[in-house]
Parts: structure tokens; C-alpha cells; sequence
């Protein structure tokens, strides 16, 4: 399934309306060590762009933003004792949590994997 | 670095780089109301002069004035190993080590005195400390609106009144409700605490022994908040914890407390520290430093801050507390003085506490027109009506050099006849009788 990606480096994998979220590898491998990874409770709810989850590594301290609306579902509980999976598969066993999306359609306004990349590349 | 002041030419150079024609023109912005008309500073002074006055102002300042005063500062005993200790110069700065490889020696000390602050409380996890038993407060409350995701308090009145006001300072200028609970009597209400917890509330916040000195058992508190998803923070006075029930113990989730009763002087009112603790699980959720224990590549035991992620040097606004100091000297002479005492000299010491203000209950109880306030048990503190106003009371038998207890008047209104009466270890026997009897002919007059 394809991922979508925003310009705060999450992805986003829609499967009907059960948004999968996680964060890139490109920030993952910029995070440097994660730490830990602050999950958000089962049932709140985000507006697009809104604060998600935290996530912290031995040099910063970051939000993980909502890639589309939704209401939270399912965390990896997995993180709680082996937050390095994110570094380790960012894209896959890393995820952080899964949406029940409002709105699948506002997956509009991300970018595709080839579109991520050479936003990549801009930034240098 | 130098440490001498800007000379003329300092100055003239510094004005020159950022293109000010003179001082009185870089601060001309400055409103004029805004700026000191003079600093009236006195002349300098040899070290001898130096001396005299510094003598003058202690004698002055209640050198010979016997104080049974609490209130949340107390006047104990501080081992002379404290003061040795703390004035060696490897502790002798109050500032927080930033650099594990040259600060072994203090971080390991913090250590030890988050451990020893753990046992007090009962608790999991505590900070390096903070300023003082009001702002730990505070820090508590701030911090149960983060656990919770929820905006109101419900605070025991019978909580310190200066720490309350610091916590409803606090609360307030992050838009959180502060619901306060009257007492019943010298007790807290605890029906009302418990009818006031919703879903709304975020935590709970009461003090034992309280401010008028009755030793309570929040146990059941504890578990009514839990049964509302809610929080109870526990302010308590580290020394009656040698001898009542420990916040843990009670199920209290964040403990606080004012730590002057631990090792440090009373000393004009500070600098003292205060300490708060946890349980494990809220520990991301403690604001100011936290140091930990781990081992370097070649597996040798060291300390480092730790959990820094919470901080505001890194999360800036979204850090755990905008303090995120400690007051490290303090709480190391609060870590030696529990040292030095050891677990059963705590308890004896909680236990002379208890004694001898339980001798001067009862002398005062037998003065006609005085009657003991507290319904039941009492630590080292005790309320007393004097059937009349306290307050002048307490004045007059200052001219005889006892400063007989805390005229409740002034954060109770109606109780104008109360006063707290605190008795440590340090009274006397005869210093107790003095003031059974100055307060007798007090009354009689």
C-alpha cells in the first residue's frame, strides 16, 4: 500500500478508513537514537497537522503530528519497551499508532514517496 | 573570566563597538519612572566595620528569642557534620552539573539524596529538588494537569495558606480551576474532598500533619480520587515522617514538602529547598533535573542527568517546568542531615518531636480559658484557643523572649483566638513551663 508522507516527516498508509501513522526514515535517522516514544491515549481525538504523539532521542525532543483527522484506535505497544524499532524500521515494525481517519480523502494534501524525496532534497 | 567591574575604559570601548555615545544615552529608552532615581548605597566599609554591623543585625535578628513558631519552617537540631560537609568546596556551588565527567562527586551526592527523599515519601522516583515547599507545590499541581489531560484542583484548605497561594498563583496563569475545601474544625473535611473529586479533577491536594498540626490518613482519599481517574498530591514535613504514615504509604501519587526541617538553618526565611516525588510511572511528567545511575564503556558505576528531554534547555516551551532548577547545596544538607541521623535516629527524633509537644498540650490545656483545638492526634504542632485574641498575645510575651506559636487570625478569619503552638526537639523542658506560665499570666492580665 502506498505511504504518504508530510512536511514534518510522518507517513501515512490508508487501508479504508484505518490510517496507519509513523514517522520517516529520513527523521528517524535525523532523531539519532530514539529514547522514547510518547504515545497518545486510545480514543483521543486530532485534527489534521494537530500534535499526535512525542517522541524523544538522546539529542532532541519532537512532536509527531496528526497526518490526517482522525480518532486514535490502536498504539504500538511494542515501542514502550523497544522505542529503537522506529530507528531500526521506520517504515514498518516503527509504526506509532493507527487512525480511525475522519476524512481519508485529505491524504490530498500529502505527498507521495517520489514527491517526499525531492522535497528531501530541497531541504539539503 | 575576570570578575572585576567594567573600568571607564571598558566601558568607553563596549559604548564605541555598538555605537552609544554614553551610558545615560544606551538607556535613554527606558522610561524615566522605570528608572532608579538613586541606589542610595552607603559608603564602603573595612572588614572590621563589615563585622560589627553583620554582629548587630544577628543580635537583633532573634538570636535570644525561644520559638515555638511552625508554620512550615522549624526550628530542629542540624548535626555539626552537616555544616563541615556541605562547606567543602568540591559541594560549595549551588549550581546544577552539566558535565558528568568532571561532576561525579555532586551528582552522586543528588543521587543519594533522591534516594534518601524516596524512603521519606514512599515513593518511586523524586527530582534533585526545587526551590521550596510552596513552588513544589505548584510544580505537583502542574504536573497532575499533564498526567490527567484535566484543568481543575480540588486543595485542602487546611493547607499551608502561603504554599496554597503559590499553587493558586500558579494555577491560575494556566487557566486552571482551584476548588478550596474549608476545614471542619482543625480537620480536613475529608466528606467535602471526596464529594468535590469529578471527572474534571485532575488531582487532589492535602498536608499531613496540616496546618493546624492534626495528623490525618488520606488512605481512603487516595482511592476515592483513583476511582475518578484523579491524582493525590501530598504535601508532608519530612520529619513527622519518622513517625505517621508515609505518602506512599497512604497511596498518595506525588509527594511535596518544604525540606528547611532537613539540615538547613532558618536563616532569616532561606534559601531552603523543597522536594517532590513520584511514582515511576509519572516520572516524565517530574519537572527540574533528575539524576541517574549507569555505567561508562568499561562498565565502571556513574551518574548523569538523566530524562533531560524533559527539560527546557530541549523542549523548550513544552518542557515539564520553566524552573527546571534545583537548590542543590540545600538539598545536600538535607541529604546529610538524614544521613547523619540514620533510620532509627529519625524515628527517635520524630519521636521526641511528638513527646515533648504532647508535655506542652498538656501544660497549656491546664491553663483556665485554654483549650486544645485538635480533635485528634498531633505531631510536633498543636492549635490552642486563648478565649481571646491571639495575636496580642503573642506580642506581649515576645518582650519576655518567647515567641509563643502562629496567631491563626490572619488565614482563618473567625479564628482570631487560635494559635499554633510548634515544639521540637530542641525546646526544654523549663523553656516549655515558660511558656505554660508567661501564657497563664498573660490571660490572667
Amino acid at each position: 500500500m502506498a505511504k504518504f508522507f508530510t512536511k514534518e516527516h510522518e507517513w501515512v498508509e490508508m487501508d479504508g478508513t484505518q490510517a496507519t501513522v509513523g514517522i520517516s526514515e529520513h527523521a528517524a535517522h535525523e532523531l539519532g537514537d530514539i529514547t522514547y516514544v510518547e504515545l497518545p491515549p486510545i480514543g483521543k481525538s486530532v485534527k489534521q497537522f494537530d500534535t499526535l504523539a512525542g517522541i524523544e532521542s538522546v539529542k532532541a525532543a519532537s512532536d509527531i503530528y496528526a497526518p490526517v483527522s482522525g480518532k486514535v484506535v490502536q498504539v504500538n505497544d511494542k515501542l514502550e519497551g523497544a522505542p529503537e524499532l522506529v530507528n531500526e524500521s521506520a517504515l514498518e515494525a516503527g509504526w506509532i499508532c493507527k487512525l480511525e481517519a475522519a476524512d481519508p480523502a485529505q491524504i490530498g494534501s500529502l505527498m507521495d514517496a517520489a514527491a517526499y524525496a525531492e522535497f528531501l532534497k530541497g531541504l539539503g | 573570566m575576570g570578575y572585576s567591574p567594567n573600568t571607564p575604559e571598558d566601558i568607553r570601548e563596549m559604548l564605541a563597538v555598538i555605537g552609544a555615545g554614553s551610558v545615560e544615552e544606551l538607556f535613554a529608552p527606558i522610561p524615566g519612572e522605570l528608572r532608579a532615581k538613586s541606589f542610595q548605597l552607603p559608603a564602603g566599609m573595612s572588614e572590621f566595620e563589615l563585622w560589627a554591623v553583620m554582629r548587630e543585625k544577628a543580635a537583633a535578628g532573634g538570636a535570644e528569642i525561644t520559638p515555638f513558631i511552625g508554620g512550615g519552617i522549624y526550628d530542629h537540631i542540624i548535626p555539626a557534620a552537616v555544616g563541615h560537609l556541605a562547606s567543602r568546596a568540591e559541594f560549595y556551588t549551588a549550581y546544577t552539573p552539566y558535565q558528568p565527567e568532571c561532576s561525579q562527586g555532586t551528582l552522586q551526592a543528588l543521587f543519594e539524596y533522591q534516594t534518601a527523599i524516596c524512603r521519606l515519601t514512599g515513593l518511586e522516583a523524586s527530582n534533585g529538588s526545587l526551590y521550596d515547599g510552596g513552588t513544589a507545590a505548584a510544580e505537583a499541581a502542574l504536573m497532575a494537569l499533564r498526567v490527567t489531560g484535566r484543568h481543575s484542583i480540588v486543595l485542602d484548605a487546611s493547607v499551608n495558606p502561603l504554599h496554597r497561594g503559590v499553587v493558586c498563583e500558579y494555577l491560575a496563569s494556566v487557566s486552571a480551576h482551584v476548588e478550596q475545601v474549608d476545614p471542619k474544625g482543625c480537620a480536613s473535611d475529608l466528606e467535602r474532598l471526596m464529594a468535590s473529586i469529578t471527572g474534571e479533577t485532575a488531582a487532589v491536594m492535602v498536608q499531613n500533619p496540616n496546618f493546624f498540626g492534626s495528623v490525618e490518613d488520606f488512605s481512603a482519599l487516595a482511592a476515592k480520587a483513583h476511582e475518578q481517574g484523579a491524582l493525590l498530591i501530598a504535601s508532608c514535613y519530612p520529619i513527622a515522617l519518622g513517625l505517621v504514615l508515609s505518602p506512599g504509604e497512604m497511596g498518595a501519587d506525588i509527594a511535596v514538602g518544604e525540606g528547611q526541617s532537613l539540615g538547613n538553618t532558618l536563616s532569616f526565611g532561606g534559601p531552603y529547598f523543597g522536594f517532590i516525588a513520584t511514582r515511576k510511572r509519572f516520572i516524565r511528567n517530574l519537572p527540574g533535573r533528575i539524576v541517574g545511575e549507569t555505567i561508562d564503556r568499561q562498565g565502571r558505576r556513574g551518574y548523569v542527568l538523566t530524562l533531560q528531554a524533559r527539560e527546557q534547555h530541549i523542549k523548550r516551551h513544552k518542557a515539564t517546568s520553566n524552573i527546571c532548577s534545583n537548590q542543590s547545596l540545600c538539598a545536600l544538607r538535607g541529604l546529610m542531615f538524614t544521613a547523619a541521623l540514620g533510620k532509627q535516629g529519625f524515628q527517635d527524633l520524630a519521636s521526641l518531636n511528638f513527646d515533648k509537644a504532647e508535655y506542652a498540650k498538656s501544660r497549656l490545656a491546664g491553663i483556665e480559658g485554654v483549650s486544645v483545638l485538635n480533635a485528634g492526634a498531633t505531631f510536633n504542632e498543636f492549635t490552642v484557643s486563648l478565649g481571646r485574641e491571639a495575636a496580642p498575645v503573642v506580642q506581649s510575651l515576645l518582650a519576655s523572649g518567647i515567641a509563643a506559636g502562629v496567631p491563626l487570625g490572619e488565614y482563618y478569619p473567625g479564628m482570631d483566638h487560635a494559635l499554633v503552638v510548634t515544639v521540637t526537639e530542641k525546646r526544654t523542658r523549663s523553656e516549655i513551663d515558660r511558656l505554660a506560665a508567661l501564657v497563664e499570666e498573660a490571660l490572667c492580665n
